[in-house]
């Protein structure tokens, strides 16, 4: 058992069993916190494929970003869990039947041995070469266009793919993000009216002071 | 026993149980927000599968695609949120069942 | 004189005309009297002297042979089938003159102009006088028509107008039921009459390819073997015709009807010109009745038993028209008793002498009713001789001369009737010679009830219906109806003298009528017409007794009624003898024999085809309906109901159940979605990867 296994396995089923956690908890936030530890593994997992600048990203944006927003939300609904509220919507029956078959069409499918690995030249992953200005080595005082080699260098090598070979759909991306920000600030902004705008900073008072005698109410 | 390192159907192994989770989550939850966090651990399965195949085939076309993935998914997490707290402000509840208004 | 025959009849018809205008214009304002008596008078009277003038023209011609004229080929003759008797069919319109004709044209035209100054004085008090003498002028043309036709065509020409005449006439005063319905009854029952007439001219016509006389007398007497078996059926035929138009039994019933018109109508064209329509066609069809001795038979027998049949019922009359209408019948049946026994001559003579006395007393009753006030029950008159003289007087002498007493003009024509009969058959001469009695007797019964005794009558009440004159008691008549009466009963007297004087008193043999009226009775084939003569000695016996019974009438009619005011011994006998008289009095119940018999099986017949349309013919046509158009039309409807209908429907059944159940997909349910999209991945990766060939 190499450790690279050793490692895919107890990572895989952290993950699996993280994952499962994540849909089965009642309460959202410890949903929320299982699903962060899912991030945490699958970016582990991204690490042993050699895609080190995608791990990093998972972490920031999935975990930094996406999970403190999730979070936040949690905590702006605030929704109370009665006891005795049904946790599984009515079609559980139909998706745990469309999940199994689908887990077993990815098992006929998924064989060992349908993909032989070659070996092929990993390297490349990492390896970014690039054409500097540099002194030629046989005749020195010359500056020439040199091909530089360097390994192990996989962040560089996906910011080069990027802003090279991909730099259209870069672009988009971008302006995606631009329209999603304003989208999601368009959709999620309240309505205030005048009276609100007036008593806006009064009713947040009150609300606090509501909400304070509520739970004074139910931790009695 | 298993080889040095683990074989790429494991990967995508692993990736389809992890997609399989996230769709039953998304079909079996009530709560809307628990929901969308399927759909992202969906799309984190994906994102497995990709890095997987770029690792397989050498090749960064796997990573960049994930990179945008994760974009997207950044993008639609926060939408799809600002959906979830207008209808929490219409309806008072984030049960998924109550937001049926378009039905036939 | 072509032009003068067309001008006798045309001017009639040209009086009505005008008149009938003027009347039709303006029916309800009074026309100008004037002005219609000018022209109703005016054409007659032209008329007649122009017939004058025609006859004397003939007359003076010396050989008497019938002259023609054809004006108009009214149906062309050719009908194209060769070989056959109607090859050469055809009636055109065309006038003959002939002794028989003549006769008839100088009585229709002279007594017809008479009573149309009769009737301006009778008439002056009614309304619809103009329409009465259009009325009148047409009468006046139809029967020039008939007597001066030279066919049987145009002869039926007139036969149907006078028929029609008779029935506007009756029917004057239309606003009566019983005038209206006695209308419909001559003209019904002439119809009946007029059937058999059709078809003897249609036989006529089949036998011998046309109908005019000439041509058919010619055939006739010619060869008159090859036509003695159709003869007979022609012949009775014929008569049929004539008893209805001639009121004969079976077919006399509309006569005393038609009492119900206007004394003049009565006068005119019931006793002296329509009714004798039927002796003229008889006796102007002589050669073909001689030749059945079987239809002359049936001729005399029936004019016998008319003639003692209406008698017996005119003894119990007391309306003084019916009186008079049942001696018509009863004279009429005397005239066919003549022609039938072969004395043809005798029965124009005695149409002759009827016109005039029977004219006479027709009007003479009229100016009796006029000066009653309306009144025409004899019990409820007498002793009218001190009101109206000139009535009393020329009543009386057409009573005498109906009676057959000597020499006024009835006893000459009656006695050549006799004799004849008397020569053909005993017993039908004594037929002939007992109703001459009963005639004698009912006529002075009528005289004496009328004129003499104490007036029975009450004050007449104020504007009576029948006749509208004003109330007060019996009066004379104007001049210009008793001028008339006299004009008639001079004629009366003289009527017999030069013409039929018997030969043993000096008279020639055969009379002056007679050799007048020979070239009507042609020779069948080579055999001269010979007169039933009796021998001398029985001519004796036949005057010496008519005049005998004739007395014997005159007298019982006396001891009767003359004298005695309330009619004791009359009533005695009518109470002793009370069935016969009962029998008498309701004309032997013929009408209502003919009601419950003939008309009640008419309707009869009538209620059952009715029934058989209603309900047979409108059955099978509604059976048919059923079986094709009902299944057509409900199977039709029922289709569109259900199936085309039901095909619409189900579309749109189909269309909402369906959409019903395809919006069950849209449940709202996001996770719904979810999970059909996975189910359909599943499905179409499973499909793509391992079905797929």
């Amino acid at each position: 058992m190499t450790p690279a296994f050793a490692v895919f396995l107890i990572i895989g089923t952290i993950a699996v069993a993280s994952s499962i956690l994540v849909i089965s908890m009642r309460n959202p936030v410890h949903s929320a916190l299982f699903l962060l530890l899912t991030f945490l593994c699958v970016a582990v997992l991204f690490v042993m494929k050699d895609a080190e600048f995608v791990a990093a990203v998972q972490i920031l944006v999935y975990a930094g970003g996406i999970m403190v927003l999730f979070l936040f939300v949690v905590m702006l609904i605030n929704v109370r869990h009665l006891p005795d509220e049904k946790v599984l919507s009515n079609f559980w029956k139909g998706g745990f039947a469309v999940g199994l078959g689908l887990f077993i069409l990815f098992i006929s499918v998924v064989r060992p041995g349908v993909y032989h690995d070659e070996r092929p030249d990993k390297g490349r992953l990492k390896r970014v070469s690039e054409r500097i200005w540099t002194e030629s080595k046989k005749t020195p005082g010359k500056f020439v266009y040199r091909r530089v080699h360097r390994t192990n260098a996989n962040s560089e090598a996906v910011g080069m793919a990027l802003y090279n070979d991909y730099l259209v759909p870069f672009e988009v991306a971008s302006i995606f993000l631009l329209v999603a920000m304003i989208g999601a600030i368009v959709i999620g902004k309240r309505e205030l009216s005048a009276v609100e705008e007036e008593t806006a900073q009064q009713f947040i008072l009150d609300r606090v002071e509501t909400e304070k005698e509520v739970k004074e109410a139910m931790s009695a | 026993m298993p080889d040095a390192a683990p074989t790429t159907e494991a990967y995508l192994m692993l990736s389809g149980t992890l997609f399989t989770v996230g769709l039953i989550g998304v079909v079996i939850r009530r709560n809307m927000i628990t929901v969308l966090m399927a759909i992202e651990l969906m799309l984190n399965a994906v994102n497995i599968n990709l890095v997987a195949f770029s690792h397989r085939f050498a090749s960064l076309e796997g990573q960049v695609f994930t990179i945008f993935v994760i974009t997207v998914a950044a993008g639609e997490a926060a939408v799809g949120l600002a959906i979830i707290i207008q209808l929490y402000r219409l309806k008072s509840t984030i049960n998924v069942d109550e937001a049926r208004t378009l039905h036939g | 004189m072509a032009s003068a025959l067309l001008l006798i009849v045309l001017l009639p018809a040209l009086g009505a005309l005008i008149n009938g205008s003027r009347a039709y214009a303006n029916p309800h304002t009074p026309k100008n009297r004037t002005i219609t008596n000018f022209f109703a008078l005016a054409t007659t009277g032209l008329s007649a002297l122009i017939a004058s003038w025609v006859v004397f023209t003939y007359t003076s011609h010396g050989t008497h042979e019938a002259f023609t004229h054809t004006y108009y080929p009214w149906i062309p003759s050719g009908l194209g089938h060769a070989g056959k008797a109607i090859a050469d069919f055809g009636v055109d319109f065309a006038f003959r003159v002939d002794p028989l004709s003549c006769t008839m044209l100088l009585i229709v035209t002279w007594i017809g102009f008479l009573i149309h100054i009769y009737a301006t004085g009778y008439m002056s008090h009614e309304k619809g006088y103009t329409r009465f003498f259009t009325y009148l002028n047409l009468f006046m043309f139809m029967m020039l028509l008939l007597v001066l036709g030279a066919n049987y065509g145009v002869m039926f020409v007139g036969w149907e107008g006078v028929g029609l005449c008779s029935y506007l006439l009756i029917g004057f005063y239309y606003d009566k039921n019983f005038a209206a319905d006695a209308g419909k009854k001559a003209f019904i029952t002439n119809r009946i009459g007029d059937f058999g007439f059709v078809l003897g001219l249609f036989l006529i016509f089949n036998t011998f390819g046309s109908a005019d006389y000439g041509k058919v007398f010619s055939l006739v007497s010619a060869n008159p073997h090859a036509y003695t078996g159709v003869a007979t059926a022609i012949c009775l035929l014929l008569f049929v015709g004539a008893c209805g138009k001639s009121a004969q039994i079976p077919l006399y019933v509309w006569l005393p009807d038609a009492m119900a018109g206007p004394t003049p109508v009565s006068a005119l064209i019931h006793a002296a010109t329509m009714v004798t329509a039927g002796v003229y066609m008889v006796v102007r069809s002589n050669p073909l009745f001689r030749l059945s001795p079987t239809a002359m038979g049936v001729v005399a027998v029936v004019g016998a038993a008319t003639a003692i049949f209406a008698a017996t019922i005119g003894i119990a009359q007391n309306d003084i028209k019916k009186v008079l209408a049942y001696s018509t019948v009863s004279q009429l049946g005397y005239m066919f008793l003549a022609a039938g026994v072969g004395a043809f001559t005798a029965a124009i003579f005695h149409v002759m002498t009827h016109a005039f006395f029977k004219a006479c007393l027709f009007l003479g009753a009229g100016s009796v009713i006029h000066g009653c006030g309306g009144e025409q029950d004899m019990r409820k008159m007498g002793g009218l001789k001190k009101y109206m003289p000139a009535t009393r007087m020329t009543m009386l002498i057409a009573c005498i001369a109906i009676a057959g007493i000597p020499p006024l003009a009835g006893f000459f024509s009656k006695d050549e009737i006799l004799a004849g009969a008397f020569v053909y058959s005993k017993a039908l001469w004594l037929v002939g010679f007992l109703t001459a009695g009963i005639t004698a007797f009912y006529m002075f019964r009528l005289y004496y009830m009328t004129f003499e005794g104490e007036y029975r009558g009450s004050e007449p009440e104020h504007g009576d219906q029948a006749h509208g004159h004003h109330a007060h008691a019996p009066h004379e008549s104007p001049g210009s109806m008793t001028g008339v009466l006299w004009v008639l009963a001079v004629l009366s007297i003289i009527g017999g003298f030069y013409l039929g004087w018997p030969v043993i008193w000096g008279g020639s043999t055969p009379t002056a009528f007679q050799r007048w009226l020979l070239p009507v009775l042609p020779a069948l084939g080579g055999e001269h017409f010979e007169f039933p003569e009796p021998t001398h000695g029985e001519e004796w016996f036949l005057v010496l007794s008519s005049i005998a019974v004739a007395a014997f009438g005159i007298y019982q009619a006396g001891r009767y009624y003359l004298g005695d005011p309330a009619f004791t011994k009359s009533k005695n006998w009518a109470r002793k003898l009370a069935p016969i008289y009962r029998l008498l009095e309701n004309k032997y119940y013929v009408d209502e024999i003919y009601d419950a018999t003939v008309i009640h099986g008419t309707l009869v017949l009538a209620r059952v085809m009715s029934w058989i349309d209603k309900w047979i013919i409108d059955g099978l046509v509604n059976l048919v309906r059923h079986i094709t158009v009902w299944p057509l039309g409900e199977g039709s409807s029922l289709f569109d109901k259900y199936v085309v209908d039901g095909l619409v429907n189900g579309v749109a059944w189909t269309a909402g159940k369906g959409s019903m159940a395809l919006r069950r997909a849209q449940s709202g349910f996001v996770q719904n979605y979810a999970m059909v999209m996975g189910g359909g991945i599943v499905l179409l990766v499973v499909v793509y990867l391992f079905l797929k060939p």
